[in-house]
């Protein structure tokens, strides 16, 4: 009984209670985070992955503003039913960059994880405008009046940055060139598209997204952001690793 | 609170207390229930088994891998395997089929037509609408109106390289913005949207000015007699079936503006076998073309197969 005795010792003092109360969440939380930083023992590399351009950024922003998370989750899940519906499960480098993620947790409209290229500009304008007018049966509410918004982009050098601080890999030039390489990228305003191509490689998608050249729309931004969406990682040359031969599962050492 | 170590017993209950008092007020202490103690116990057992079995602990190189070596791709692997073993004897023989074979035998053609339609709903659904019926600006696959052609051939490969899809195999062309890039004045346009926009109810009137301008700036695609011409991807303009409308307005639009509809490639995201079988399911709907040199390239089995319903 002298246990019990100690534990009423604890709870009978204040101040005894709280240092164990901290030193049993710290257990919890040393063993769940710690590995966590290495990052590179969680994020399998893979070929392809680069940070948004100034221009998709925005469009993930707006994507953040509107709540489209809300309804739409961007996680491919490594089920049969998944994989064959909506293509490659998503992996963890393919939201590397994503300052929060998105991966949602409710799909009461479906996947986008892997919707870029799937359909094409115009329908996004269509479908966003009044979506019942491209799937009858949807749900969603209308987002035209992105068309009638001017996008956000003299401060994308400072979202660049700030993305930088915490460990996106944008290199000076791209943050020097944020506001040029996103009306670039609108094809509104500059026509610098082998700086853009150079900074985010040759297929950065580069047009008037949302039909009206006459400026750039938040609806250019976004549909820009979600015709990128799991389209970087190219999966006819994605083998998933294999495991390290050295690497001998540490449960099966403990077994023998 | 009692400082004494003796047990103390209820007097009206007969159970233990737990020797703590607030303000007079005594806790019973009953013991837990034995089914539900002994159940709690295997179950810690049983995390341990599980430790060791399956990924468990984070340690720094990543977590333990446990020994039965399960992850959850190891077990997608496995489902798509089980399921390719069910398919297998279809998907063999669908796979060597060339599609003039698939339309003529019954099986493969059920099963083509079958995947089709679910890979349909998944992927084409959004723009074309569920029946296949199309909407402004998609084409109503259930016609024998093609754009770019309604063999099994022809849609095939729209479906794998798209039309305007950035896809070096793309299908491509441009309706020129006539009046944006100022290729026709204004009141040349509005001339030739009117004799288009009548075509279809009044045919060709050769002595109209709209006809001398259909002729110079339009029929080099659209043909001579606006019969519309697949290798350009140019609409048929005398059949009255408009893809973004038919009213003076929509097509002044269309020859102001141009349009330049795209069609995604599927080469890539779907596998070959899900895009023929899109084919001919596509083949299916009501327009399906036969295939130059063959007899029986047409439709001709679908209404029979109940799969393909």
């Amino acid at each position: 009984m002298s246990f019990i005795k100690k534990h009423e010792k604890l709870e009978k003092n204040s101040v005894l209670l709280l240092i164990g109360v901290i030193i049993t969440v710290l257990i919890g939380g040393i063993v769940e985070i710690i590995p966590l930083f290495r990052m590179e023992t969680v994020i399998e590399p893979v070929k392809g992955m680069r940070p948004y351009t100034p221009l998709e950024l925005a469009g993930y922003d707006i994507y953040v503003r509107e709540g489209c998370y809300v309804c739409h989750s961007q996680q491919i899940r490594s089920l049969r039913d998944e994989v064959t519906r909506y293509g490659h499960y998503s992996l963890a480098a393919e939201s590397m960059y994503d300052h929060p993620f998105q991966w949602g947790s409710k799909r009461t409209g479906p996947d986008l994880a892997r919707v870029g290229a799937k359909y094409s500009d115009e329908w996004h304008v269509a479908h966003m405008t009044k979506p019942q007018d491209v799937v009858p049966e949807s749900i969603m509410p209308s987002y035209g009046f992105l068309m009638r918004k001017g996008a956000k982009l003299h401060d994308m050098a400072d979202h660049l940055k700030a993305l930088k601080a915490i460990g996106v890999p944008y290199t000076d030039d791209m943050i020097a060139q944020a506001y040029n390489d996103a009306m670039t990228q609108a094809r509104v305003d500059g026509d610098n598209i082998g700086g853009l191509q150079e900074r985010y490689g040759d297929t950065v998608n580069a047009r008037d997204f949302d039909g009206n050249p006459a400026m750039v729309s938040e609806m250019d931004a976004l549909i820009a952001y979600l015709q990128v969406l799991g389209t970087m990682v190219k999966f006819a040359d994605y083998q998933p690793e294999p495991v390290p031969a050295d690497a001998v599962p540490v449960a099966e050492s403990e077994a023998k | 609170m009692s400082e004494n170590d003796k047990k103390e017993i209820d007097q009206v209950s007969g159970i233990e207390t737990t020797g703590h008092e607030w303000d007079g007020l005594k806790e019973l202490n009953n013991p837990l229930p034995r089914w539900w103690l002994w159940v709690f116990y295997v179950t810690i057992v049983w995390s341990i088994g599980y430790w060791v079995v399956f990924p468990a602990w984070p340690v720094p190189s990543g977590a333990t891998k446990g020994t039965a070596e399960w992850t959850q791709f190891s077990r997608l692997e496995k489902s798509q395997q089980d399921i390719a073993v069910l398919q297998a004897g279809y998907i063999e023989n669908f796979k060597a089929a060339p599609f003039d074979r698939i339309m003529n035998d019954e099986q493969l053609y059920a099963f083509a037509t079958a995947g089709g339609a679910a890979a349909f709903k998944d992927n084409c659904a959004t723009c074309h609408g569920t029946g296949g019926a199309g909407g402004r600006g998609y084409p109503n696959l259930n016609d024998d109106d093609w754009i770019w052609g309604g063999t099994i051939e022809d849609i095939h490969q729209t479906l794998e390289f798209g039309a305007r899809s950035g896809h070096p195999e793309t299908r491509v062309s441009a309706m020129p913005a006539f009046g944006k890039d100022g290729l026709m004045s204004r009141e040349d346009i509005a001339t030739v949207v009117d004799y288009v926009a009548n075509l279809p109810r009044q045919g060709h009137d050769l002595s109209s000015k709209g006809y001398d301008l259909f002729q110079k700036n339009c029929a080099s695609c659209h043909g001579t007699e606006a019969k519309g011409n697949r290798e350009f991807g140019a609409p048929n303009l005398t059949d009255g079936i408009w893809l973004y409308g038919g009213s003076k307005d929509t097509i002044y639009k269309t020859v102001y503006n141009g349009r330049s509809g795209v069609m995604p490639y599927w080469s890539g995201r779907l596998d070959d076998n899900t895009i023929r079988q899109l084919a001919v399911y596509v083949h299916s709907l009501g327009g399906g073309e036969k295939s130059e040199g063959t007899e029986n390239g047409g439709s001709q089995r679908k209404p029979e197969s109940p799969a393909a319903r």
